[in-house]
């Protein structure tokens, strides 16, 4: 599949509403479950509203004699059974409406969440590509969209037409000549329909688009505010905001057109009608057989259609809306996992885990050949630190390590089994990634480390309590993690209790590197990979880290890409990447004299961290 | 909240139609367009029912009675048919584009409401509230105080409509009409029950919305955390819990609104019949004709299509008056002060700065900075030393304008920095952060940020932030797009672009915090070597490694809170602190 037209979800899938609609509802079943039910529930409704006017012509007809005269006992019964049908149509209206908004609402609270899933089951490439105002638009507004049709716009789908049959039926028990070229008269309307449909689906979708951009600014506004007030750039950053705002105001007022247009596309033709049956009930009365009754019945009949058409229309419409919503759901759903887990996976064994990288390619979607035949072996609790320029490919090595994507060619293997074949729960435990960016979620330092652990290694002997989110907080455990690193200072500092802020901003970028070890350590995995995480923290931590992460490589295998050379020094294997090759191996002592990428490397390093004395 | 916080007896309908009042008087021309197509449109369909009448009356009978057939009397029934119902379309067509076009002014104009106001609150507010709310109030709350100003027109017209079936009932009978006064209050009375009970539930939707949107923002910005920490199963139940609150919330209202709508469906149905019987009584009375009855049934029959639309609008009323709490809460919001001062800040060259007595703390915890004070001379390159977390980013926060201290002074150039103005102020300085950010853009513009610089100038600041290594390298060159966050490139990559940034505007006081800390040591190496060469400004850094600190002048060593030695590399060695800090490296590599 082509990765730079789907950027981003944002095609609308070459279908037609009817397909889009179709493959909506598969992925939204809850819509239709009870319909059925809730139909004939609807139909009492519409029996009631009905019911009204025959009653008060029945009691005006036959209730009533001359200029005065009153029957109440025909009055009395007929009120009797008046109010008896709206009562009951009262009664239908509520359960069939409670129904539809049981339904439409479960339908799409799941409906975000099976989206919501699919989001997190996709690459990092796909999640880098796209923005996340977009993202967020697609669990939020775009499944809001649904409300409508699913709420009222398949009910009345389901009712209008029976409603339309009904007056049809109505009209040729009264002249079919006429019924028929009624029926002509309207033919056209629904190729008419047809041509404004894929108009208004694609005036939808691009406001769906709009919508999704303008969220998209909005939200890097906000994110990076601080960046924008260093340097002023408050109009210019405006200025691009409000293009966006302009635009989904453009494609609302366009879409717009559309909406009013189709509404009185029966309008119309109720007047064309009109007119027909006028002139052809007049001339061709005694040809048809008709008397005046006839045509005045008729002509009412024909002012009655005026109502389902459009309702019809309205439902159209919403048709429409959700169509492009759930083109932009289905967007997303339709993405092709590159991850996918293994349906009968292997499990990993505890302990230090052994590592042989067989002839890795990796190229990224964009083309970006970003490894070429990485091959080594890496013995089970080796301390290997990953060294190389900006660019040189270590943190690709590290990804794939942690299989947040796979080899284009070439192979991983843990304990030796391919990583492709072990299963998932067995992974996330027994391999694990410190990534660069320090993110911590919005909740309190012990939560932020528990998450290492996932529950699994309370061990039952320590003071529970309770967090936000109903996790259990083991803080005991939280505060030896941060022990065996050396940092109960730190924690000392700083309450176990204290939230942490969006991204963890109250925290500096060091001390939420600290927090991300501490979770690591908590985690007690086979292999853990280290991506440049103490790249921002200060030396006086880095050493503590360096000596804590020393005593904990012996318990497993740890891979650090490490731009500070004192990582590479405290190694046992330094791998040295180079333009996406492995170009050495080796000890630190064994590489630092050799001349190569390392030497020049180190000589850098030194002269930068030595250069005082 | 301020506009309701002297309102509170007022009805919720009362205040909402008071909003709603404010919301279209902005938008004068296209809501009197839709009203007027509104009030087309009842007219219009009162007289579709006349002229069906008339050409029955005039037309239809008296061809079957006379057995002719009148071609112009056809002509001109048919001629009036096509006519009112081409004027009714027309109206529709007026008011439907026309009311969608006040709605939707009415979300712009709130879009960038929200907009102004996201771009002049202080930085601190936005630490207090989650980005995905934020966003929520963007769009859905937005959408939800619009919703309304859709059926108004017609609601508007319908009253109109109620109103003169209202007068033609007193004209028919006055005990009718009087039958008819006790529905409207029903309707009325009705609509106030439902406000009372809709206003609760309807904020917990609106906040439901808002809180499903602040865990996805969260989630998905944290998406290679949760890959990384198998943490997906928990987001998806965490999500869930957000996503089923909203929905049982969503259950709430729609049980309370299906007994609305079916009692607001209902009265009118009950009305007719009610008319009906007591009709029935004055027929028999001898106080109307049945030609009164039928017309007084006719009537009400019309009226309720344009009752349901009433109150279709009636319920969109809750939901709009919530909606505009929860923006007013954010417009409301002060803005960061902008004292416009007339007094001329020193006008070129490299800045001094003078910091006395400073004192800053996070909302509800203790103070980080005490009491810092320290003099930086035009020129000058000086280090900020601190361990980790006391202080030195916020300070340096401080520095750039972003944040006002709690107590004590900072001038620059000789002037109170909160005397600067604003535009000044960011054209001189410049802070470039630990954490760079970059905008899902270009590398050019995330450098030029889109001002006015030359090319030349946008090469010259990169070249001293040696991006022209890595920029070689990706098929665009400056027209590369990068991820948000400038997630596509690594850590060290961003770190030089936002230094770029900085160094293109050539500022009068530059503020490096720890900004080449992700850098590779090599290139960190000719970066340092390029600002050595080039810096002619008043240079605060904040440092960790030796070679950084080493191209300072002097060096400021922040702890406890204030600044507790000054002087040279050499002087603070001295300093028990100051050197276990910096030569904790050469300690571990011995």
């Amino acid at each position: 599949m082509s990765a730079t037209e789907e950027q981003e979800f944002d095609d609308l899938p070459d279908l037609r509403t009817v397909d889009l609609l179709r493959r909506g509802l598969a992925v939204s079943p809850e819509i239709k479950q009870g319909l059925r039910a809730t139909v004939l529930l609807g139909l009492a409704v519409v029996a009631s509203r009905l019911t009204v006017p025959v009653v008060v012509e029945r009691a005006i007809d036959n209730g009533t004699t001359g200029a005065t005269g009153v029957d109440f006992g025909y009055i009395f019964t007929i009120a009797a059974v008046a109010v008896g049908t709206v009562m009951f149509g009262w009664l239908g209206g509520i359960w069939a409406e409670r129904r539809l908004v049981e339904r439409s609402a479960t339908a799409i609270a799941n409906l975000r969440i099976r989206t919501f899933d699919r989001i997190h089951a996709l690459s990092m490439s796909d999640l880098n590509e796209s923005r996340r105002g977009v993202l967020v638009s697609r669990v939020t507004s775009d499944a809001e969209q649904l409300t409508r049709f699913a709420q009222w716009g398949l009910f009345v789908f389901s009712i209008e037409p029976m409603v339309l049959t009904g007056i049809v039926i109505a009209m040729a028990l009264y002249s079919w000549q006429l019924t028929l070229l009624v029926v002509a008269v309207y033919l056209p309307v629904w190729p008419m329909f047809r041509w404004l449909q894929r108009r208004q689906l694609l005036a939808y979708d691009r406001l769906r688009s709009r919508v999704g951009d303008m969220l998209s600014s909005f939200s890097e506004t906000l994110s990076g505010a601080a960046v924008i007030r260093v340097y002023g750039a408050e109009e210019r950053f405006g200025a691009q905001v409000g293009v966006d705002i302009d635009e989904r105001y453009r494609a609302r007022i366009d879409s717009n057109k559309f909406i009013a247009g189709t509404f009185v596309v029966g309008d119309l033709f109720s007047a064309v009608a009109f007119v027909a049956v006028l002139v052809a009930g007049l001339t061709q009365r005694e040809a048809w057989n008709l008397d005046a009754g006839d045509v005045v019945a008729i002509m009412f009949l024909v002012s009655l259609l005026q109502q389902p058409i459009s309702e019809l229309s309205e439902v159209l419409d919403q048709a429409q809306i959700a169509a492009a919503s759930w083109g932009k759901i289905l967007g997303v759903l339709d993405r092709p996992v590159d991850v996918s887990e293994p349906t009968n996976g292997r499990s990993l064994s505890a302990g230090p885990i052994d590592v042989e990288v067989e002839n890795l390619d990796f190229t990224y979607r964009g083309g970006e050949q970003a490894l070429k035949g990485v091959s080594v072996a890496i013995p089970a609790g080796t301390n290997v630190a990953v060294v190389g320029q900006t660019g040189s490919g270590k943190t690709t090595f590290a990804k794939l390590l942690c299989r947040l994507a796979d080899p284009s060619s070439g192979a991983i293997k843990v304990n030796g089994l391919d990583l492709r074949d072990v299963s998932g729960p067995s992974r996330i435990s027994s391999i694990r990634m410190v990534p660069q960016d320090g993110f911590l979620f919005d909740v309190s330092i012990a939560e932020n480390v528990m998450m290492g652990a996932d529950g699994e290694s309370s061990n039952g002997e320590s003071s529970n309590d309770e967090s936000s989110d109903g996790e259990s907080i083991d803080v005991d455990a939280v505060r030896s993690a941060f022990k065996v690193l050396g940092l109960s200072w730190w924690l000392e500092r700083h309450q176990p209790t204290e939230i942490v802020g969006q991204r963890g901003e109250n925290l500096s970028v060091g001390e939420r590197q600290l927090v991300a070890l501490a979770r690591a350590q908590l985690a007690d995995p086979g292999l853990l990979i280290l991506d440049e995480a103490t790249s921002a923290v200060d030396p006086e931590i880095d050493e503590a880290l360096t000596a804590a992460l020393k005593r904990l490589a012996e318990g497993r295998t740890m891979i650090s890409v490490a731009h500070r050379l004192s990582t590479a020094e405290a190694a046992d294997l330094v791998l040295v990447f180079d333009q996406g090759q492995l170009v050495e191996v080796g000890p630190h002592h064994e590489l630092v004299d050799r001349g190569g990428v390392y030497s020049e490397l180190h000589r850098a390093w030194i002269g930068n961290t030595r250069a005082a004395r | 909240m301020t506009a309701e916080v002297n309102t509170d007896e007022r009805s919720l309908t009362g205040q909402g139609l008071r909003l709603i009042r404010q919301l279209v008087t902005a938008h004068p021309l296209t809501f009197s367009i839709s009203l007027t197509g509104a009030l087309v449109y009842a007219l219009a369909s009162v007289l579709t029912t006349e002229v069906l009448g008339a050409v029955t009356d005039n037309v239809i009978l008296p061809t079957f009675d006379g057995g002719e057939l009148s071609g112009d009397a056809l002509r001109s029934g048919a001629l009036m048919l096509v006519g009112v119902i081409l004027l009714r379309a027309a109206s529709v067509v007026a008011r439907r584009y026309f009311a969608g076009m006040t709605s939707e002014r009415v979300q712009a104009s709130f879009h960038r409401r929200l907009l102004d106001k996201y771009l002049s609150v202080p930085l601190a507010w936005y630490q207090q509230r989650q980005t995905g709310q934020l966003l929520a109030h963007v769009d859905n709350d937005v959408e939800k105080l619009a919703e309304p100003l859709h059926p108004l027109p017609l609601s508007i017209g319908a009253v109109g409509m109620a109103v003169f079936s209202a007068v033609s009932l007193f004209l028919v009978d006055v005990v009718l009409a009087a039958v008819a006064f006790v529905i409207f209050p029903m309707l009325f009375g009705l609509n106030r029950t439902y406000s009372k009970i809709i206003e609760e539930p309807s904020a917990a939707v609106q906040a439901g919305v808002g809180s499903t949107s602040a865990v996805a923002h969260e989630s998905f910005d944290g998406a290679l955390i949760v890959k990384t920490l198998g943490r997906a199963e928990h987001e998806s139940r965490r999500f869930a819990v957000a996503a089923n609150g909203l929905r049982s919330h969503q259950i709430r209202v729609g049980n309370i609104r299906a007994i609305f709508e079916a009692t607001l469906d209902s009265i009118p149905s009950l009305g007719v019949v009610l008319m009906i019987v007591v009709g029935a009584y004055r027929l028999d009375a001898g106080a109307i004709t049945r030609g009164d009855l039928v017309q007084v049934a006719v009537l009400f029959t019309i009226l309720g299509f344009p009752m349901r639309v009433f109150g279709y609008f009636l319920e969109g009323i809750p939901p709009a008056v919530v909606s505009h709490r929860r923006l007013d809460d954010v417009l409301s919001s002060p803005v960061q002060s902008k004292l416009s001062s007339s007094t001329a800040v020193q006008s070129a060259g490299p800045l001094t700065v003078r910091v006395a007595g400073v004192g800053f703390g996070y909302a509800d915890q203790p103070p980080v900075l005490a009491d810092v004070s320290f003099d930086l001379s035009a020129g000058e390159v000086v280090a900020l030393v601190g361990s980790t977390g006391s202080g030195k980013s916020t300070l340096a926060m401080l520095l750039a304008g972003l944040v006002p201290p709690d107590s004590g002074t900072v001038e620059i150039g000789g002037q109170l920095l909160s005397g600067w103005p604003a535009a000044q102020r960011t054209e001189a300085i410049a802070l470039v952060f630990q954490e760079s950010f970059l905008f899902g853009a270009s590398v050019g513009s995330n450098i030029d940020m889109d001002s006015s610089v030359s090319h030349e100038e946008v090469a010259d600041a990169a070249a001293v932030a040696q991006i022209g290594d890595f920029l070689s390298g990706l098929p665009m060159g400056y027209d590369t797009v990068v991820g948000e966050r400038g997630v596509t490139l690594s850590g060290g990559q961003r770190q030089r672009v936002a230094l770029a940034r900085a160094l293109v505007r050539k500022p009068r006081f530059l503020i490096l915090d720890d900004a080449t800390s992700a850098v590779d040591p090599k290139v960190e190496q000719r970066i340092l070597d390029g600002l050595r060469a080039e810096l002619s400004t008043t240079t605060l850094i904040v440092a960790q490694r030796l070679a950084t600190i080493m191209l300072a002048d002097r060096v400021l060593y922040l702890a406890d809170g204030h600044i507790a030695a000054a002087g040279t590399h050499e002087q603070l060695l001295e300093v028990a602190g100051y050197r276990d800090l910096v030569t904790a490296y050469e300690a571990a590599a011995l």
